[in-house]
């Protein structure tokens, strides 16, 4: 069962939806990296409540600009959050913090130790979505980072195997998403990056999302993020993992990975990045149309979801935006040509042959 | 009777305040990172740094010290990303870890000078006292796997320009006692036929041009048999093996080919921040005498990997743990 036509906006125009929506994170406005500054310098009398009041701000300030964009299902921009492990490690008991650790030259980040055993402290995104959800007018989606990628991104002082910790945290990644879809979060889309980066545990990333997925209702739409890998070595098997939507990077390599999903039925939804989020140029919307047709050769219209490559953090904020409105601008303008059968659709064609 | 010699492979991470000081200086884009002709500037604290991590080790009491490879900002390919004939292009994943560097791509002859390793450790060795100097270098095989070629003929070639850059860096080394030449890729995409015998020979030439004892540095699990068996005919003085992420095969590897008169043994994990006490660590050495037949001149006692992977704080504990084996072995003997 489809998930999907929840989230079609009651004014939608068109009779083809084509779902718009983001990865999550967004550029933070200026004023709020200086606020993290007042509120970590010791000699400022920048307080806690001024801190929470800027996070608010900036969540109210952002979740406007992406329904500004017209952007379908929309995020808060993750402005509460710092970065994708640490946020996570910080409400998690068992974690501990030692200092940062290099990526690649200068850049670094405070890579934590799982000293303990992990358990569930206080909440990690329910206020956060409650929020958000407040703000909006259109449907919420929440991003969490999924165990396998807290895990590898962790150094594993307590359990045998990394295999071990990623169950452990699958099991607090369940209990937190249990709390969302509580709260009313229909729509949440699992972050794991690491996979790309070690395919050869694409099982363990299955087995830990099965321990994710059990008790939440049919209703709520479960989408994987998977980024900057060879995704050649993860396809097919992803598919049989209990998601129903795989929202992967493309257009930064120029789609040359494309057919690595027409040699097997793309059997769930594809959410695929039609922008580029390490080009500082905005995409034209002619542009995006022809990546969003790219996606039609591997999906129907009704299996198709369009985003960006990833997050959108790193851009400055006018280009993030302009991404974000020429990607619904393209998105509806395929619609319009699908309504007008102007566009032959070549995904699925062949199945309904067969009916 | 056994001498256990405690160092390092080196690759530290940087201080603290050097992370801040030089991302301020330098940027955090793939231009900014090193180039070999840096400013005043970023020089001296380069050598802050230098001067800091050397204290470190000094205070630790490790038997080796080690010039630190702080500049390395593409870790073991850095000896090409510096050189004139190399162009750098984009960010590669570093093995199976969540680190990246710069993509060195050969486009001319290596022939020509290029390096700075020895100069770096000529900075170092004017920080030492007493202690014995170690330099570190990728080896050929490692360094040749990190890079693209596009201007030798083949594989045999391009190896073989790489082995005699690296002895050139080399002969101009100051005085050491001990050089480290970390060949990871010797297990992580290990040489087939043919190139397992040339790898082992391109070895053997670095090691020769060295006044030092020589030790090769294996690491990310345990070779395959053949490479390790080629590896055996470098006239190199100890094989260094990985006992933290593959005890079993490493040890069938030396108990079915034999190894050195000398081994190094990788028995702290240089990936991870729980820190292992002078006395695990010494259990493990003494294990591995007790499993082999070998009966070694010297041990080294090492970290398995470069260090840079971990926060100052346990990096630190690290080495002290490491200088402590050494104490106590020596109060047992």
């Amino acid at each position: 069962m489809s998930t999907r036509e929840q989230f079609r906006p009651e004014d939608h125009e068109n009779d083809h939806f084509l779902l718009t929506t983001v990865v999550g994170s967004y550029p933070k406005p200026k004023w709020h990296d200086r606020a993290r500054e007042l509120f970590e310098d010791d000699d400022s009398d920048f307080d806690l409540d001024d801190w929470e009041e800027s996070k608010d701000d900036a969540a109210r300030l952002i979740t406007e600009e992406h329904e500004r964009a017209g952007v379908d299902v929309v995020t808060d921009g993750e402005m509460r959050r710092n970065e994708m492990v640490e946020y996570f490690a910080h409400r998690i008991d068992g974690y501990d913090f030692n200092g940062r650790v290099k990526v690649w030259g200068h850049n670094y980040f405070d890579k934590p130790s799982v000293v303990d055993e992990v358990e569930y402290d206080e909440q990690w995104l329910v206020e956060e979505f409650e929020f958000t959800n407040d703000v909006a007018d259109a449907p919420v989606k929440v991003p969490i980072t999924g165990p396998y990628t807290l895990a590898s991104w962790s150094f594993n002082e307590v359990y045998d195997d990394e295999e071990q910790l990623t169950y452990a945290l699958a099991d607090l990644v369940n209990e937190e998403i249990e709390a969302l879809v509580d709260a009313g979060a229909r729509y949440i889309q699992i972050d794991e990056p690491a996979l790309a980066t070690t395919p050869d545990d694409h099982a363990i990333v299955g087995e830990a999302l099965e321990r994710i997925v059990d008790d939440v209702p049919e209703d709520v739409r479960l989408g994987l993020h998977v980024c900057y890998g060879d995704y050649s070595r993860i396809y097919p098997e992803i598919l049989d993992y209990p998601v129903e939507e795989y929202d992967l990077e493309l257009a930064n390599g120029g789609y040359e990975q494309l057919d690595v999903f027409k040699d097997d039925e793309f059997t769930k939804d594809f959410a695929m990045g039609v922008v580029d989020v390490h080009t500082a140029e905005v995409e034209s919307v002619e542009e995006i149309k022809e990546n969003i047709k790219k996606g039609l050769e591997v999906v129907p219209p009704e299996q198709l979801t369009v985003s960006p490559d990833c997050g959108v953090k790193l851009l400055p904020r006018e280009v993030a935006y302009g991404k974000m409105e020429n990607m619904v601008k393209a998105a509806r303008e395929i619609e319009q040509e699908l309504d007008a059968g102007e566009i032959d659709v070549v995904a699925g064609a062949e199945a309904s042959a067969d009916d | 009777m056994t001498d256990i010699v405690s160092t390092t492979p080196g690759l530290y991470p940087l201080p603290d305040w050097a992370k801040d000081d030089l991302s301020g200086l330098k940027g955090h884009q793939k231009d900014d990172l090193i180039s070999g002709d840096e400013g005043e500037e970023i020089v001296s604290v380069y050598d802050e740094a230098r001067a800091d991590v050397i204290e470190t080790q000094q205070a630790a009491g490790l038997d080796r010290v080690v010039e630190g490879q702080l500049r390395w900002d593409d870790m073991l390919a850095h000896p090409l990303a510096v050189h004139d004939s190399v162009d750098t292009r984009g960010i590669v994943r570093y093995y199976d870890n969540n680190n990246f560097y710069r993509e060195p791509v050969v486009t001319d002859s290596l022939s020509k000078d290029g390096g700075d390793v020895a100069a770096d450790l000529g900075a170092a060795a004017d920080l030492v006292d007493d202690e014995a100097l170690q330099a570190v270098l990728p080896g050929p095989y490692s360094l040749a796997d990190l890079a693209t070629d596009e201007y030798y003929e083949d594989e045999a070639e391009f190896l073989d320009a790489v082995a005699s850059f690296l002895r050139e860096e080399v002969n101009e080394f100051p005085e050491v006692e001990t050089l480290f030449l970390l060949e990871p890729s010797l297990v992580t995409d290990a040489p087939g036929d043919g190139a397992d015998e040339r790898a082992s020979e391109a070895i053997d030439s670095v090691a020769s041009a060295a006044d030092a004892e020589v030790v090769v540095q294996t690491y990310w699990g345990a070779l395959e048999e053949k490479v390790h068996a080629h590896l055996l005919d470098a006239d190199v003085d100890a094989v260094g093996y990985d006992f933290v992420t593959d005890h079993e095969a490493n040890l069938y590897n030396i108990n079915e080919y034999g190894t050195k008169d000398d081994i190094a043994l990788g028995v702290v994990d240089g990936q991870n921040t729980l820190v292992e006490t002078p006395g695990e660590i010494r259990e493990r050495i003494e294990w591995v005498d007790e499993q082999t037949a070998n009966d070694f001149e010297t041990v080294y006692a090492t970290a398995n990997t470069e260090l840079f992977y971990l926060p100052v704080n346990k990096f630190e504990e690290k080495l002290q743990a490491l200088a402590g084996v050494a104490e106590v072995e020596e109060v047992q003997a």
